[in-house]
């Protein structure tokens, strides 16, 4: 071992930080790497153009879309549809899920159910969902809420499950009940948390919500794809995709900007 | 700030401690706790007999499953005993409640509340008003000597400016008595030093009887009026020491004849 030749250590340390500029960097380069294969792939022919058009194809498209009311229609009757199944997953997830996370009776009475219905794929739901609400906007919601629910009851469970036991215990060595423990420790406690999955099951939801607008539509985004897929309009569906990418991008950032702001204590 | 503050400050000396604190009287008879397991029952303590006084600071101190956690949680009523009796003036406990505060090892603020708010939580339960809450929190600002943390939130606080919030958020409810479970177990020892110090200047300033766990022998003499020795397998009492050393507690206590004779004795017992 010779002492006195001192290496430099290596740049790539495991889970060693990087500053800002060089993260924001080498995620640009991600994004240009892919359009590079994209663009060496379509200009040079070795694909053919019906089947994957040239990116500035794709972008004059996007332009050319969202230039007509009719796209925004679409964008607007997606984003209700996604909006609604999700807040109605919510609104009765939540609670639900704060519930069985909470006493031990809740857990038993509502999991496993729950355990079991979340292992069905929600897509093979769609007939039933069918049969019980038709082909309206009612079937779209229904689904992305079913999509959406029994994962997001479990997952609201656990983290209530999680908040430390000795802060509740805390709460009632300060006079705490049971109910306020619940409303003045439990719920401040996971609301961090819970953010974070409910913008996790965003995700999902557009997800969901193109599988419900592929069957039997004829308004929303997963409707214009599946036209343009009629038509062989590649490009179109590129459009199509970027936009719902574009879209669940947009909430994201929003959750995680809310997030931000509500809770700069966690 | 200032003028907002100042105003409040009239009728916030931090001077006037409030008469209020009533008792504080522990007797615990003949406790027991076992735990069954599948075809085991573990002894975690054996029949523990313990007065303690109005207005007392006693520790507990022994080593590590001898059982004191469990009777302290016992005692805050997180925990149930097996047999025997166990009442606060007269009253037999039943579950936790707000007349026994308590202060724990680890670091249990409130994350979401400001220190102001984690102080004033107990107060607000209670439903008292608002400005009078602001009255309450302001005093003991003073005291932990946190004023100027009083809109930050837990995390932006060192281990031990926590667990004086901790000790001020447990005063403020204004319990008979105040159980602390190790409370400076994770500082450093100039911190812990510092601790003392000041939980012995709230203590003579709020007086209210004080039970409190340690397995620090040192930590037991500085605060303590009185110290009882538990032994493990089966937790038990070994023995009871009344500390004689003056009630004006300094750091050079730490030097006293009396003091290293009572360290050197405990010491004794506890290698056993």
């Amino acid at each position: 071992m010779a002492g006195n030749i001192r290496r430099k250590p290596h740049k790539i340390q495991i889970f060693k930080e990087i500053g800002t500029r060089a993260f924001s960097l080498t995620a640009i380069m991600s994004f240009v790497t892919l359009l590079g294969v994209w663009s060496l792939l379509s200009y040079t022919h070795a694909v053919n153009s019906t089947f994957l058009p040239a990116p500035h194809e794709v972008l004059i498209e996007l332009f050319t879309l969202l230039g007509t009311g009719d796209y925004w229609h679409h964008i607007g009757i997606s984003i209700f549809r996604v909006s609604s199944g999700f807040l109605l997953a919510c609104l009765i997830g939540i609670p639900l899920g704060i519930l069985a996370g909470t006493f031990k009776y809740g857990e038993a009475f509502i999991e496993p159910p729950m355990e079991f219905i979340r292992y069905m794929p929600a897509v093979a739901f769609i007939p039933l969902i069918m049969v019980w609400a038709g082909i309206g906007e009612w079937a779209k919601i229904l689904l992305i809420f079913i999509g959406c629910f029994f994962q997001l009851v479990l997952m609201v469970a656990d983290i209530t499950r999680r908040v430390p036991h000795d802060l509740l215990h805390a709460s009632f060595t300060l006079g705490a009940g049971r109910l306020k423990a619940i409303e003045t420790v439990l719920i401040p406690a996971i609301r961090p948390q819970l953010m974070h999955t409910l913008r996790l099951i965003l995700g999902w939801a557009w997800t969901y919500l193109v599988v419900a607008e592929l069957v039997a539509v004829n308004s929303g985004l997963g409707y214009a794809i599946m036209k343009a897929q009629r038509f062989l309009n590649t490009d179109q569906i590129f459009v199509g995709i970027i936009v719902i990418g574009l879209l669940g991008l947009i909430s994201d950032r929003i959750f995680a900007f809310l997030n931000r702001r509500w809770f700069p204590w966690a | 700030m200032s003028a907002e503050l100042s105003l409040r400050e009239t009728y916030t000396e931090v001077g006037d401690a409030p008469s209020t604190y009533t008792n504080g009287q522990i007797e615990i008879r003949g406790l027991h706790k076992t735990y069954e397991t599948k075809n085991k029952s573990f002894t975690a303590l054996e029949n523990i007999d313990l007065n303690i006084k109005e207005n007392e600071f006693l520790t507990i101190i022994g080593p590590s499953g001898c059982g004191k956690s469990t009777l302290l949680r016992i005692v805050a009523g997180l925990d149930e005993a097996t047999g025997g009796e166990l009442t606060l003036d007269n009253e037999p406990i039943v579950g936790p409640g707000a007349e026994r505060g308590m202060v724990f090892q680890g670091y249990t603020l409130f994350p979401w509340l400001t220190v102001r708010e984690n102080i004033e939580y107990g107060p607000k339960l209670k439903g008292i008003p608002t400005l009078e809450r602001r009255g309450i929190s302001n005093r003991f600002l003073k005291i932990i000597r946190l004023e100027s943390f009083a809109k930050s939130y837990p995390k932006e606080l060192s281990g031990g400016m926590k667990q004086r919030v901790a000790i001020a958020r447990a005063l403020a409810n204004q319990p008979k008595v105040l159980l602390m479970d190790e409370p400076f177990g994770a500082l450093d020892a100039q911190t812990k030093l510092e601790m003392q110090e000041m939980l012995l200047d709230v203590w003579e300033r709020e007086k209210t009887t004080v039970l409190f766990i340690t397995h620090d022998i040192d930590e037991a003499i500085f605060l303590s009026q009185r110290i009882v020795v538990m032994g493990a397998n089966p937790g038990r009492i070994l023995k009871q020491f009344e500390v004689k050393l003056p009630e004006k507690r300094t750091a050079n206590i730490r030097e006293h004849r009396a003091f290293l004779e009572l360290k050197h004795e405990i010491v004794g017992l506890l290698q056993h």
